[in-house]
């Protein structure tokens, strides 16, 4: 930070849309060769700011400076040519095509009669490729890559030109812990060239790892900027949501019933392997483990949607079978999915009819559906999951992350269910939203509900979990209670440094 | 919110808006253009209207549901041939020789036996294999012709029953036979998709087919249902027409499933799934109707009508994209 000029500015940026004053007079800079988080709970104006900034959306007040240079933004490319360069959270590549097509898509160098110069095209990329210090190179078909590398791409397009400050949205989400150490080089790298960054996260520990100041957006309106050296995630976090957030670990203990649900031996080909634990009503069993070690996979097992390739599982000390989704809910297990809206909802219908939808053919009188028992027992689960929603009319879709998790939540409880698995409760959900999913999962599990809970995120599974699964590469490693867990160990367990050579 | 239910209602009523627009469009234009001085909106014109929608508004009803699955059908205009073959060829055979009249509900049993039959292959072959339904489908649009073919050769089939085109041609509270089979079939259908289990699940498995799966609805016996239902529904459509004019040509019901789908998509449904709605299909249907027959009545000929529709069809999509909201999100393209 010895430049004194900010790579980018804005100031005192106003959008409006009709009854909602989504951004309120935002300012804030990032200096050539600093990182800087921008953090807010969903629905702050993070997402509408960086469509500002992106030129999608015109601001009705306030100006962009590049460099001390006032500039109009009209499109995500022309922000490009100044400099100004997004990594989307979702990914934009054409999977069939190389990285080199992808890192030059619609720029491709050319010769005469505009064919492609694939030769200054590869040298090109591979020069790129090489600043990133990445395992491909440029002809790799882009489909062939991880999650994690394919982000690369992204940020390789980005270096295409001379960027002056780079937008990370979430880079994070679908990366593993060591994916997420190469991102965070290269975001140094970048540094080091005096790139500004803007980074946007829920994550806390990233953001107090790499980032040398953080911005807080609440209700489209800043509400300041921290030096991250001198404050900690707790003021972060009043900053945020106006309150502190309890993220203790998990000490409340009562009773536990009978063993609801047993595994037994249970595999599924090579994704997992001789798995076996037992869950019982009152118990929160959590599941933690890397991308790819087949939590994910047990969970998706448990529901009938893959069969197994042995193994036994046993409900309430009987063997049972389970073919299929249908077969899991009559049989009384339940899942809430990782993906919220591509597998748990149907975002175009309303709310009631998304919460009764597994039950609607037995809430029916013959073949018609009875629409007054549906009301009754959404508005029953709205009040009990304080689903905040103006009434069942209203398109799922149109709801925050947090509230949609509730109705997906209130969707299996309805049922009452002996066993309710909830696979990465709380991914895209703000840290105010969150902590009320996590009060709630406690809650049933006080209730006399077996939860198992499967979750990447470390501090999730040590606050709600009263026993912790860790798995690495498909086999339980290690089963914890809450008392011998710590970080350490966990760690130690998911990454299989106890187990074998075969460290990832 | 009040923004949204404007363009809701526009969106919803825009078909019956085209459809006053056009009764006024051709009425006006038939007092310049007519050669025939009967006004376009004399009352037995309109009941022939009805009538002559009832032939594709009665499959259009089963394609709705189809496509609101997520799914299509290319094979109803061979299912609608098939059947019709089947139900008078039926009528000549010598085992059925001693049931007089009586042959009539046998023949139309069978008729509409083949069209669930047909429809059930599609549904089967869709959900065994997990193949494209408009792959499938396709493939049995041309593998049903073919059958309607080796049926009879090049000759059309024929059986007059007199029995038959009067009940056909009859018309109980000024509707016609074919208008009453239209107003059943619709009402009923439109029951099955706004009251009913299976029209929830429907719009459920078209929209997110894989939370519809998570949810435990049984998404491949679903969809084998509403290929039935179709197939059921060609069958009948067939056994509506036919039995009024009695002889069936093998290329008949070719191009029915466009005009069907036409009908459809105007009516609104999308054809990636999950929304759709029956009585706006049956305004699709009258809207296709109104303009083949309003065109035909200013002296225009049967290629400028296709033209016409097909112009209108583009339109009127275009302004539905424009209509919605949604759309001003999407990405330039």
């Amino acid at each position: 930070m010895t430049d004194k000029t900010p790579a980018l500015r804005l100031e005192g940026i106003v959008k409006t849309f009709p009854g909602v004053r989504a951004l309120d007079g935002v300012s804030f800079s990032v200096m050539p060769g600093e990182v800087h988080a921008l953090m807010g709970e969903n629905g702050a104006g993070k997402s509408t700011l960086m469509k500002v900034l992106g030129g999608i959306y015109q601001p009705e007040e306030g100006q962009i400076i590049v460099e001390e240079m006032p500039t109009v933004m009209t499109s995500p490319l022309q922000a490009k040519s100044k400099g100004i360069v997004f990594i989307h959270q979702e990914l934009s590549l054409a999977e069939e095509l190389t990285v080199a097509e992808n890192i030059y898509l619609g720029e491709l160098p050319r010769r005469s009669f505009g064919r492609v110069d694939w030769a200054k095209l590869y040298a090109q990329t591979d020069a790129i490729l090489e600043k990133l210090k990445v395992g491909f190179n440029a002809k790799t078909i882009v489909g062939d890559l991880s999650i994690a590398n394919q982000q690369m791409v992204e940020i390789a397009r980005a270096l295409t030109v001379d960027a002056k400050a780079v937008i990370f949205d979430e880079p994070t989400a679908s990366l593993t812990d060591a994916e997420k150490v190469v991102l965070f080089d290269v975001i140094s790298d970048l540094q080091s060239q005096g790139v500004g960054i803007i980074y946007i996260s829920h994550r806390m520990e990233e953001i107090f790892k790499i980032t040398d100041r953080i911005s807080v957006l609440r209700d489209g309106s800043y509400r300041g900027t921290l030096e991250t050296r001198a404050t900690n995630e707790e003021e972060v976090t009043q900053l945020m949501i106006g309150r502190a957030l309890d993220l203790s670990r998990n000490v409340s203990h009562h009773e536990m019933g009978d063993i609801a649900l047993e595994v037994r031996g249970l595999s599924c080909g090579d994704l997992f392997k001789d798995v076996s634990f037992e869950v019982r009503r009152g118990e929160v069993l959590g599941f933690y483990g890397l991308v790819g070690a087949g939590r994910t996979e047990i969970a998706e097992t448990l529901f009938g949607l893959r069969d197994p390739s042995a193994g036994t599982i046993l409900l309430d000390g009987e063997e049972v079978r389970i073919s299929s989704p249908a077969d899991a809910i009559g049989k009384g297990i339940s899942l809430v999915p990782e993906d919220r809206k591509g597998q748990g909802l149907v975002l175009g219908m309303n709310c009631r009819d998304n919460m009764t939808l597994p039950q609607v053919g037995n809430l029916s009188s013959g073949p018609f559906v009875a629409t007054g028992a549906e009301t009754d027992i959404f508005e029953k689960y709205k009040e009990k999951l304080d689903i905040r929603t103006p009434g069942w009319k209203q398109t799922v879709g149109n709801l925050s992350g947090g509230n949609q998790q509730k109705i997906v939540i209130g969707k299996w409880l309805s049922m009452h269910p002996k066993v309710l698995i909830v696979d990465e409760p709380t991914r895209g959900i703000d840290v105010g939203s969150k902590s009320e999913i996590h009060n709630l999962i406690r809650e049933l599990a006080a209730q006399g509900y077996a939860v198992i809970v499967v979750s990447s995120e470390m501090p999730e599974v040590l606050h709600v979990s009263d026993r912790i699964v860790a798995m690495f590469s498909g086999k339980v490693m290690r089963t914890f209670t809450s008392e011998e867990v710590t970080e350490e160990n966990l760690i130690q367990a998911i990454s299989g440094i106890a187990a074998t050579d075969k460290v990832a | 919110m009040e923004a949204g239910k404007l363009s809701k209602f526009l969106k919803n009523g825009a078909i019956w808006g085209f459809i006053v627009l056009e009764l006024i469009f051709f009425s006006v234009a038939g007092e310049f253009l007519s050669l025939s001085d009967k006004a376009f909106m004399d009352a037995d014109n309109m009941l022939l209207l009805l009538k002559q929608s009832a032939p594709i508004g009665i499959i259009a009803m089963g394609m709705t549901i189809i496509m609101v699955n997520g799914n299509i059908d290319l094979s109803v205009g061979a299912i609608f041939a098939l059947s019709a073959v089947i139900l008078l060829d039926s009528m000549t055979w010598e085992v059925f020789a001693g049931l007089g009249d009586w042959v009539i509900p046998v023949s139309w049993g069978l008729a509409l036996l083949t069209g669930i039959v047909l429809g059930a292959i599609n549904g089967l072959i869709v959900w065994k294999t997990g193949v494209d339904a408009f792959i499938v489908t396709l493939g049995s649009m041309l593998g049903f012709r073919g059958l309607v073919f080796m049926y009879n050769g090049e000759n059309p089939t024929s059986s007059l029953n007199w029995t038959l085109v009067d009940f056909a041609e009859a018309q109980f509270l000024g509707l016609h036979t074919a208008t009453w089979f239209l107003a059943v079939v619709t009402l009923v259908i439109w029951y099955v998709m706004t009251r009913t289990v299976h029209g929830r699940n429907a719009y459920a498995i078209g929209d997110n087919r894989e939370a519809a799966v998570n949810a435990g609805i049984k998404v491949g016996p679903h969809m084998l249902i509403n290929f039935m239902i179709i197939g059921f529904l060609a069958a009948l459509s067939a056994v509506v027409f036919y039995s009024e004019s009695g002889s069936v040509n093998p290329n008949d019901g070719q191009l029915y499933e466009l005009w069907v789908i036409t009908a459809v998509v105007l009516g609104g449904t999308k054809l990636t799934g999950g929304s759709g709605s029956i009585i706006s299909t049956l305004g699709g249907v009258l809207a296709i109707q109104l303009l083949r027959k309003g065109l035909g009545h200013i002296g225009a000929d049967t290629s400028t009508v296709n033209l016409v529709i097909g112009l209108i069809l583009i339109a009127v999509l275009f302004l539905d994209r424009q209509l919605n909201t949604k759309g001003k999100e999407e990405l330039k393209i």
